[in-house]
């Protein structure tokens, strides 16, 4: 029986070069990141612990993303914690507002995570590196200070679903529709403790940013990874992504980057895309889909386009396009956040930023805020969202009595114009 | 180990923004987080529930991000164990790190209702219903994280172990 590519990453990271399905594995790490809410727990338990030493000062990241710029003192407080903690440790990879970005946007960009890497982050987002062909899952504060001690994570090696994509693209369906539609036929714990592995002629053709937003919500699904074989659309980003330090060879062909044709899969779903248009997640699951066609008057307060899911360039560029020359509609607020220095940078040569200021949307530092319900665009009571992030539970972005929608950041763009969700044909 | 209390029953998909919602992560102090415990769901339950209370969620418990200031937030606010029928898994490993006592069981799970005595036996595998006189398994956690559980969470299993780069 041969082996998927997550058991063959796995493999390469244990001793002895091999694992099964649910072994459990004391399995060595490439990189294991923290941010401003999870780091300080990991940091006051790897002091409790008594550990005085970290296992590699350029594989540890401390992105404070979260609550930042700080949004009060007890935020500041705790961005303290990591940096006071980077130096000491002189861990290489903090940045600070002004470099920082939405860490899932910031790593890849950097070029600290890749083809192959085993990644843990104590963020559930950290399946995002996925799309790079990592195997990389979030965990707990205390499996970071446990990883940041070791250079090791424990796991059981998960089974593997398997996920082929077919048939036409429809244009407007991006990423976020492919993995939203996928939540919404499996379930919330469709894929519980799951490596999820997306494949087929669909995949192979989609642009890199809509891979991260697909592996970015693997989690939603219960997934432990949302992984993608790498490609040449793959190699290509990390040519283009190359770290500071070091060089990331590029393996186009190596076959621990593939799964075997007779891998043992779980299960295996067929989806055929051709007639999917794109489509909105309604409250308070990110399985409760619906095609955007369907939902017709439904009002909306405020516009969040932005996240680890969607607030890349790419999704910038298409929020531009079609806010181009418009205007948000009165009453409505529209708060564009870039992942990342570099994308707001990017944006703003493009002329993008000007877009956004022009339509009257407000434009935001990096960060996490709203999507979480941090900070920089909390809804009030009764109030509803339409998002680009990847989660609309029962008062994520503020009072629990408001409600997010999620969506691509063409769904979103188009229904700032009109307060309410709308196709990005109708304008 | 054995645990005796009060049920407190939720539904299926309980998610870490509910167990404490993310505007109360500027802290990690355990009994102030605890004082916040479910309030989005029930404003009421931390002020409602006793020192060994338990709580009794659906499938896909503690699904969402991985903030470990959830089983933290639980154990703060008093309650002594949380029986599931399934566990999301970063949820799963936190308390199994932590040392947050969780059951998986489906039986208990489907059957318990709320305001019901209980008795937890961690060791032997049961459940069992003081009020209605019944008796639940549990699943067995596999040898490895039983290990962990047994060394008092991961960071001692390390230790004992002498994992950690000296």
């Amino acid at each position: 029986m041969g082996k998927t590519v997550t058991e063959k990453i796995l493999g390469r990271h244990v001793k002895g070069g091999k694992v099964s399905q649910d072994d459990f594995i004391f399995c060595r790490i490439d990189m294991a990141l923290g941010n401003d809410i999870t780091a300080p727990i990991a940091i006051s338990e790897f002091e409790k612990a008594g550990f005085r030493k970290i296992f590699h000062r350029d594989k540890i990241a401390l992105i404070p993303d979260h609550f930042t710029p700080a949004k009060d003192i007890r935020s500041a407080e705790q961005v303290k914690i990591l940096r006071d903690f980077a130096r000491r440790y002189k861990i290489r990879h903090y940045y600070e507002i002004g470099r920082m970005g939405i860490e899932h946007a910031l790593l890849p960009e950097l070029g600290l995570v890749g083809p192959g890497d085993v990644v843990i982050g104590a963020d559930s987002h950290t399946c995002t590196y996925g799309a790079l062909g990592a195997f990389s899952t979030g965990v707990g504060s205390t499996d970071l200070a446990a990883g940041w001690a070791t250079g090791h994570c424990w796991f059981r090696v998960p089974k593997t679903l398997k996920f082929v994509f077919s048939g036409k693209r429809n244009r407007w369906v991006t990423g976020k529709d492919l993995i939203l539609y996928t939540i919404g036929q499996i379930g919330v714990d469709g894929a519980l403790y799951r490596a999820m592995e997306f494949t087929g002629p669909v995949i192979r053709k989609l642009p890199i940013d809509d891979r991260f937003s697909m592996s970015n919500m693997a989690i939603e699904a219960g997934g432990k990874s949302g992984i993608i074989e790498p490609d040449e659309i793959t190699w290509e980003y990390v040519r283009e992504h190359q770290p500071e330090q070091g060089v990331r060879k590029i393996e186009a062909n190596a076959e621990y980057l593939k799964s075997d044709s007779d891998a043992e899969y779980e299960k295996v779903y067929e989806f055929n895309i051709s007639g999917l248009e794109p489509v909105v997640a309604l409250p308070s699951l990110p399985s409760n889909v619906q095609p955007v066609s369907k939902l017709k008057k439904i009002t909306i307060d405020q516009v969040v386009i932005g996240s680890c899911t969607n607030g890349r360039i790419s999704d910038l560029r298409v929020a531009a396009r079609i806010l181009k020359k418009k205007k948000v509609a009165a009453g409505i607020r529209c708060i564009v956040i870039p992942a990342t220095q570099e994308i707001y940078r990017q944006a703003m040569h493009e002329g993008l930023i000007e877009i956004f200021l022009d339509a009257n949307a407000a434009v935001s530092t990096p960060t996490c805020g709203p999507c979480l319900g941090g900070h920089m665009g909390i809804l009030a009571k009764g109030e509803r969202a339409l998002a680009t992030t990847n989660r609309n539970f029962t008062g994520r972005m503020g009072h629990p009595e408001s409600e997010v929608y999620l969506c691509n950041p063409a769904v979103a763009a188009a229904s700032a114009i009109t307060g309410r969700i709308t196709h990005p044909e109708a304008v | 180990m054995k645990i005796r209390g009060k049920t407190w029953k939720f539904g299926d998909n309980i998610n870490t923004d509910e167990i404490i919602p993310a505007r109360y992560l500027n802290t990690f102090d355990a009994d102030e987080l605890g004082r916040h415990c479910m309030e989005d769901v029930d404003a009421e339950f931390p002020k409602k529930i006793a020192d060994g209370d338990v709580i009794v969620g659906g499938k896909n418990f503690g699904c969402g991000s991985s903030r470990e200031h959830a089983p933290i937030a639980i154990k703060g606010s008093g309650i002594s164990c949380v029986i599931a029928e399934s566990f999301a898994r970063i949820f799963y490993r936190n308390a199994i790190n932590t040392g947050l006592p969780i059951v998986v069981s489906l039986e208990a799970a489907r059957d318990l209702r709320s305001q019901e005595e209980i008795e937890v036996d961690t060791v032997a595998g049961t459940v069992r219903n003081l009020s209605r006189n019944k008796i639940y398994q549990a699943d067995r956690f596999p040898d490895f994280m039983q290990e962990i559980i047994t060394a008092g969470g991961l960071l001692n299993w390390i230790k004992k172990k002498g994992l950690f780069k000296k």
